[in-house]
């Protein structure tokens, strides 16, 4: 078995899809003779050649745009927003087209598009290069998002996310790229889309989390369990259609949840989950479902992110709170 | 050659038939047989009749907000008739010349005008894409789906229409901007209208013509005539060539005059004078082709009159199916969203559905 970290793995999975099935394209702003500004993308074209593997004009709105119609026409657009920062121009194609396309035709085009961007803080960068905005592309019907928060994650939400018929929105946490490698089969697999992981099974209270704030999370968790807390863990792993019945049964036998995002509080994904807790967990609540997310502010410049993350320190304080609700 | 004689910095138009119907180019003439032209008149004259149908309908308050197309048939009908089955038409929202000479079924138009997505349903075998509305944005697609014909060596070229007030969207620019660096076979074919709603073509660009916006792109750019059908059936058919031939993309101005409103609910009387919109009557596309046909011999009064009658039932019946099969089923809201149904949607159309047998509804 391969060992490799995230960004190894979104490549090599980008490699073996495009040898499984040649529909699969891959452009973008500089992914072709680069491979992308991470290296996302390097070497495929050399060995997929220009055909498949394209640099773009420096156009996201076009590189959606165009995407669609290869789509239409029997492709497999998998293409790359440098950051998620720059994804903005793009939106009138994602929210008005890509989302669109099967229900205003009634099922006869398609748009099977993989819009991959790496997204989030904490690698000291320029202003529009932290930005977590998933709950944007949440909100909208037709669009799937999905996010990984491991090597071995990335490499089966991806292929599933490629081969899956429907548009998908599939956000890679720039900050983990490099961050820790993992043991990653080398023959294919599947991650359906649609479903959370119970990463870590406990008692005392449901954390959900997702993308590079899953490490900050099960880091919080050892500490809680020094202090005989024992809390239980979910990956959501796609944004949307969120996996309600995992989160249900888990909040069913803990009755606490925290939500932990890197995104900005008000009107995020957090809010949707604490939602379908109160709509359908509610008898079972002994603590009212909190989030700790980052603030609703705009990210910091690299001088003040250390403020904006939520730290495991913080994670826990939240923890000890809520377990001790009323109690 | 023909792009190269009519330089759009020169502001040359290319026109072959004038204004009454006589052939000013006879060497540029494309030698069509009789019921080629027929076909091509009568496609002209049901267009103009389904729109008047429509409007009349509209008025009744039997449907809904409608676009219609008076003035622009030529330019619709003599593009369009150049395609092969297997090309592509990637239409803005006022195209249904085009449309109708690509085969789609007046019943399936005029569904999507009454208001039910199944209007934008067409058969396998006819390539157009669904309206689009918001401007500009599907010139991408049209790139996209010609770069896919491309990279995947099928011989198609793709026609995207659009109006003069598109080409101030930067997805104009982005579009144009694709199709010349990687070469695809699109044909960017604008119906210069000369209104965006209510805004002049002048207010629109200080570029003396559209057409050449296509040099700074690096693509021939041609100004044709709108209104005279084979003006641009000859000059769309440069175009496909150069597609199909591997040469790339090119830009045609169809020069014309949106005649009627931009939309049933507009009133173009609050932003133009009357004597322009006659002034444009005069050059009507449909009057100058039967000029042209009954001076050769082709068309009687009496076979003309038939045509239009013909046309105006073809459209009522047309209506009177989609007033009959027009409702949408509750569940269609909701089974299109994804390839399947999530478990949120399942959950909101039985809540739903629970509701209205409460009260007896379903």
């Amino acid at each position: 078995m391969a060992v490799m970290n995230l960004l190894q793995a979104v490549n090599e999975t980008l490699r073996q899809e495009m040898k499984r099935d040649d529909r699969v394209v891959v452009f973008g702003e500089d992914v072709g003779y680069e491979g992308g500004v991470f290296r996302a993308t390097a070497d495929l074209q050399k060995e997929f050649g220009t055909d498949r593997c394209m640099d773009s004009p420096l156009a996201e709105s076009a590189i959606v745009g165009v995407g669609i119609g290869m789509g239409i026409n029997g492709m497999i657009p998998v293409v790359e927003m440098q950051f998620m920062g720059f994804v903005y121009p793009a939106f009138n194609q994602i929210i008005c087209h890509v989302a669109r396309m099967r229900n205003r035709s009634r099922g006869r085009y398609t748009v099977p598009m993989v819009i991959r961007m790496p997204y989030g803080g904490g690698i000291r960068a320029l202003e529009h290069h932290s930005e977590s905005t998933e709950a944007l592309f949440a909100h909208i019907p037709g669009l799937k998002v999905v996010i990984p928060s491991t090597p071995y994650d990335a490499k089966g939400l991806l292929a599933s996310a490629i081969r899956d018929e429907d548009p998908v929105i599939f956000m890679e946490p720039k900050r983990i790229y490099r961050a820790f490698k993992q043991e990653v089969p080398e023959e294919e697999y599947l991650i359906p889309i649609g479903k959370a992981k119970v990463v870590k099974e406990g008692q005392s209270i449901t954390i959900i989390s997702w993308g590079a704030s899953m490490r900050e999370v099960l880091k919080a968790t050892e500490m809680a369990e020094a202090k005989g807390i024992y809390p239980e863990v979910i990956d959501l792993r796609t944004i949307s259609p969120i996996d309600g019945e995992t989160i249900i049964n888990s909040v069913k036998k803990t009755g606490r949840v925290l939500i932990v995002h890197e995104a900005a509080k008000t009107n995020g994904v957090g809010a949707e989950l604490v939602s379908i807790i109160n709509e359908k967990a509610f008898l079972h609540l002994e603590a009212p479902p909190t989030r700790l997310t980052g603030f609703d502010t705009i990210f910091p410049l690299p001088k003040g992110e250390h403020h904006y993350i939520p730290t495991p320190e913080r994670i826990v304080n939240k923890i000890t709170e809520l377990v001790n609700y009323l109690t | 050659m023909l792009f190269e004689n009519y330089n759009p910095m020169e502001k040359k138009m290319f026109q072959i038939m004038n204004q009454e119907g006589e052939i000013i180019e006879p060497d540029l003439m494309p030698n069509l047989p009789r019921e080629v032209l027929i076909k091509m008149y009568r496609l002209m004259v049901q267009t103009r009749e389904t729109d008047k149908k429509a409007l009349l309908y509209q008025r009744q308050g039997r449907m809904l907000t409608y676009a219609p197309n008076i003035g622009q048939e030529a330019a619709q009908v003599g593009s369009a008739f150049v395609l092969e089955k297997k090309d592509w038409m990637v239409p803005a929202f006022r195209e249904l010349g085009a449309w109708l000479t690509r085969g789609a079924d007046l019943k399936k138009i005029y569904l999507y005008w009454y208001g039910n997505e199944f209007g934008s349903q067409l058969p396998e075998d006819i390539r157009i894409l669904p309206v689009s509305i918001p401007i500009a944005s599907h010139l991408q697609h049209a790139v996209g789906i010609a770069w896919a014909a491309k990279l995947q060596k099928k011989d198609e070229v793709v026609i995207t229409y659009f109006g003069d007030g598109a080409t101030s969207q930067g997805d104009f620019a982005e579009s144009m901007n694709w199709a010349g660096v990687y070469q695809t076979p699109t044909i960017f074919f604008c119906q210069n209208n000369q209104f965006a709603i209510s805004v002049p073509r002048a207010s629109q660009t200080a570029s003396e013509t559209i057409a050449q916006k296509a040099i700074a792109f690096g693509m021939p750019g041609i100004l044709v005539d709108g209104n005279d059908i084979f003006a641009i059936y000859v000059a769309t058919m440069e175009a496909v060539k150069r597609g199909r031939s591997g040469e790339g993309p090119t830009l045609i101005e169809a020069y014309t005059y949106r005649i009627g409103a931009h939309t049933t609910s507009d009133d173009p009387t609050r932003y133009r004078k009357n004597e322009e919109v006659e002034e444009w009557k005069k050059k009507d596309p449909i009057d100058r082709m039967r000029k042209y046909l009954m001076r050769e011999g082709m068309l009687t009064e009496e076979e003309d009159k038939t045509i239009a009658l013909e046309c105006a039932s073809i459209a009522e019946e047309a209506f009177k199916y989609v007033e009959a099969n027009g409702d949408i089923a509750l569940e269609d809201i909701f089974k299109y969203q994804y390839k399947e149904m999530t478990p949120q949607l399942k959950e909101q159309m039985e809540e739903y559905q629970q509701f209205l047998k409460g009260r007896g509804e379903v």
